[in-house]
């Protein structure tokens, strides 16, 4: 049996690991709850992402913090015209073609991806000083930061949702796509934005990430069967449940690893997973928007 | 804080290039006059998916063999016959490098060269022994490759029996100078055939030099986070930490047991995947006394040296991948030599029966028994001020060990 202060330990980092996933959740449930399809990209648009942090810091010199809001106004006109140029455009309406243009996105995007950027691994040394020590626990800064920057641009877009005209333009096509357009909403524009703000958030992961991670043409799917799990356990196209959500299964996959070990603790995200399809099968806070 | 580095080679240089080759070797016979015979090579490497960047760099090391042998002259005693790479993908997957072999058969190849992976590697050859065809393993770890009573597979490097043996001598002899300051060890290990099968030699041969094992840890590829792990490893507070797994892993775990200030005597990996140039020289702080027994040139080999010069001077890194390739095509040569055919059965005998001078790595020499190269030794490396020094053998030691580390203060 472990100390009481090492379990301490292990939920602390399963929070702080927790919070990254909620970003890429959060982006993953949107363009779900919107556009009603599960983006097979996700994972090599957050490796792409992630290589744009790469080489602002590698040929620029760039922060990856102070990149955060350039990678994030980059990824939104990426993932909007990505949306128009390409997905809106080649799936004719139907939201079938859609999944597969996206796993054909994901093909195409880690092939160009390892011919551009090559198979090795890359990295950012960036020191922010000394960890923050609490009991037994040593908290890499970048870790600290990424959770508390990660739950404030979850917040922001929350409100950025709740008050805007456009965020409630994407909540009245989420609900119902055939009134949203009566009411004269620009629904496959509505599409295209949300589809940005979706790309938006794997931006600020990425920045988020990258201090205490690596980057290959492959790493970007490392994150996206947890983010789907987060998703259907917090509810698809719920906010709030991709945020808590993302936070317990961190601390789910924290406990389990210390307890069971690496390979078995995966198995508690399994569990659940299963259980919330059993039991609960429109999530924690399915229908919540 | 951001530092200035070299940027790697250009991939679209690496690609171009070994495209270039192949079809320059594959779709371009020489025009005017009698042309030589050429030799088909089935070169395997995944050059996609997880373990890609090994791949390209093993591809690497092969294809500039090949262009060396065909610039000295080809194969003399087949009448100059040149060697012509025919390029396989395994994309990391073991059904992918048997289709390979089924492909390159159909071409008409007169051995393979592969696969990195030992999984990739046991089925690929396994498949090439259908056809009685040669079989060279360049780069792959576990011992089964040569375990199989199969005639056609050779590998000239050593495997992780043979580098567990030389770690385990090699730590005893450094915990007795420092009067056996380890006393325990913690195992981790990535849980495939390579990871796992070195951490069970490891967990069986520790107790024979006073180290106990606490705990054999296993992690899944990709693994995300080993903040769970250094937290076990720290409740345990063994001696040392002991590691066998590839290249992102190994790099995640090493800078995640440094930033968690996890006060070791010692981190020593077997085959260390991650332990390179790049690794030291990006994070010298976290590699900074780390230790490796492992694949690596001779640093007093003038060949070695110059071939290191050449690759760095195509943007690239010497790493183990590359000489260990670069040998295998060599040794494939000279044994085309010897056997003056292409006969699977002559080339077969001819490669068994080798006395091959592997001189860019520290090897005795080369003596195939069931398939293995008994000359072949792993080098004892440790990460010293940003660099790798070898640490033994002593023959071709660079430097001196420094065991046990400082502590975290």
């Amino acid at each position: 049996m472990f100390d009481p202060a090492i379990i301490l330990a292990g939920v602390l980092n399963g929070l702080l690991a927790g919070g990254v996933y909620v970003l890429v959740a959060v982006g993953l449930t949107l363009i779900y709850g919107v556009l009603h399809i599960i983006n097979f990209a996700h994972g090599s648009l957050l490796m792409l992402a992630m290589y744009a942090v790469f080489f602002l810091w590698r040929l620029l010199g760039v922060d990856p913090y102070v990149a955060l809001p350039v990678v994030i106004a980059g990824a939104f006109v990426f993932g909007y015209l990505l949306y128009r140029g390409v997905i809106g455009r080649l799936s004719h309406g139907r939201d079938e073609n859609i999944l597969l243009i996206t796993l054909g996105l994901s093909i195409v995007i880690d092939n160009l991806a390892l011919l551009f950027f090559g198979g090795d691994t890359q990295t950012i040394d960036v020191s922010y000083g000394p960890d923050l020590q609490l009991g037994v626990a040593f908290l890499p800064v970048p870790k600290v930061v990424s959770f508390a920057a990660s739950l404030l641009i979850c917040a922001a877009l929350g409100l950025y949702m709740a008050r805007s005209d456009t965020g409630k333009a994407i909540r009245a096509v989420a609900r119902e796509r055939q009134g949203a357009r009566l009411a004269g909403i620009d629904v496959p524009n509505i599409f295209a934005i949300s589809y940005g703000i979706g790309i938006a958030c794997l931006g600020a992961a990425a920045c988020l990430l990258m201090p205490t991670y690596y980057v290959t043409p492959v790493s970007g799917h490392a994150f996206v069967l947890v983010a789907f799990t987060i998703v259907v356990l917090g509810g698809m196209g719920s906010f709030l449940g991709a945020a808590v959500g993302g936070l317990l299964i961190g601390v789910v996959e924290s406990l389990g690893g210390l307890f069971l070990g690496e390979q078995l603790g995966q198995i508690g995200i399994s569990a659940i997973f299963i259980l919330i399809l059993l039991l609960k099968p429109t999530g924690l806070f399915g229908g919540a928007r | 804080m951001a530092t200035s580095r070299k940027h790697p080679v250009s991939r679209r240089g690496f690609m171009a290039g070994t495209t270039a080759l192949a079809a320059g070797t594959l779709g371009f016979p020489a025009i005017g006059g009698a042309q030589a015979a050429t030799v088909k090579v089935g070169l395997i490497h995944p050059v996609t998916g997880f373990v890609a960047y090994n791949g390209q760099q093993g591809r690497l090391g092969a294809t500039m063999a090949i262009e060396d042998v065909n610039k000295a002259g080809g194969i003399k005693a087949m009448g100059g016959a040149r060697l012509e790479a025919l390029l396989g993908d395994s994309q990391s997957k073991v059904e992918v490098g048997v289709s390979e072999v089924e492909k390159m058969n159909g071409a008409g190849v007169a051995a393979y060269i592969g696969c990195f992976q030992s999984p990739v590697g046991i089925a690929a050859s396994q498949a090439a022994s259908k056809y009685g065809t040669p079989f060279l393993i360049d780069v792959g770890a576990s011992d089964q490759l040569v375990t199989r009573g199969l005639k056609n597979t050779f590998r000239l490097m050593p495997g992780f029996g043979v580098s567990v043996e030389q770690g385990i001598s090699s730590l005893g002899a450094l915990n007795n100078a420092a009067n056996g300051v380890a006393k325990s060890a913690v195992i981790v290990h990535e849980s495939g055939e390579f990871g796992t099968g070195t951490a069970k030699l490891l967990a069986s041969k520790l107790p024979s030099i006073g180290i106990s094992v606490k705990e054999v840890i296993g992690h899944d590829n990709p693994t995300r986070n080993f903040d769970n792990i250094a937290l076990r490893i720290r409740s345990m507070a063994p001696d040392l930490v002991m590691m066998s797994n590839y290249q992102n892993e190994y790099m995640l775990l090493a800078r995640t047991l440094h930033q968690q200030k996890v006060n070791l005597a010692g981190f020593f990996s077997i085959l260390g995947g991650g332990f390179n140039y790049k690794f030291v020289k990006e994070m010298p702080d976290v590699a900074q006394y780390m230790m490796d027994v492992n694949h690596w040139f001779n640093p007093k080999s003038a060949k070695a040296q110059a071939l290191k010069k050449r690759v760095e001077a195509g943007g690239a890194l010497f790493t183990f991948e590359v000489y260990l390739a670069y040998s295998t095509v060599m040794l494939l040569a000279q044994s085309l030599e010897h056997a003056g055919s292409a006969d699977k059965e002559k080339l077969t005998a001819a490669i068994a029966g080798s006395t091959f001078n592997a001189e860019l790595m520290p090897y005795r020499e080369t003596r195939f028994v069931n398939g293995q190269n008994q000359g072949a030794r792993p080098a004892v490396l440790q990460a010293l001020k940003g660099d790798i020094q070898v640490i033994g053998p002593e023959d071709v030691a660079s430097a001196k060990a420094v065991f046990p580390r400082p502590k975290f203060t």
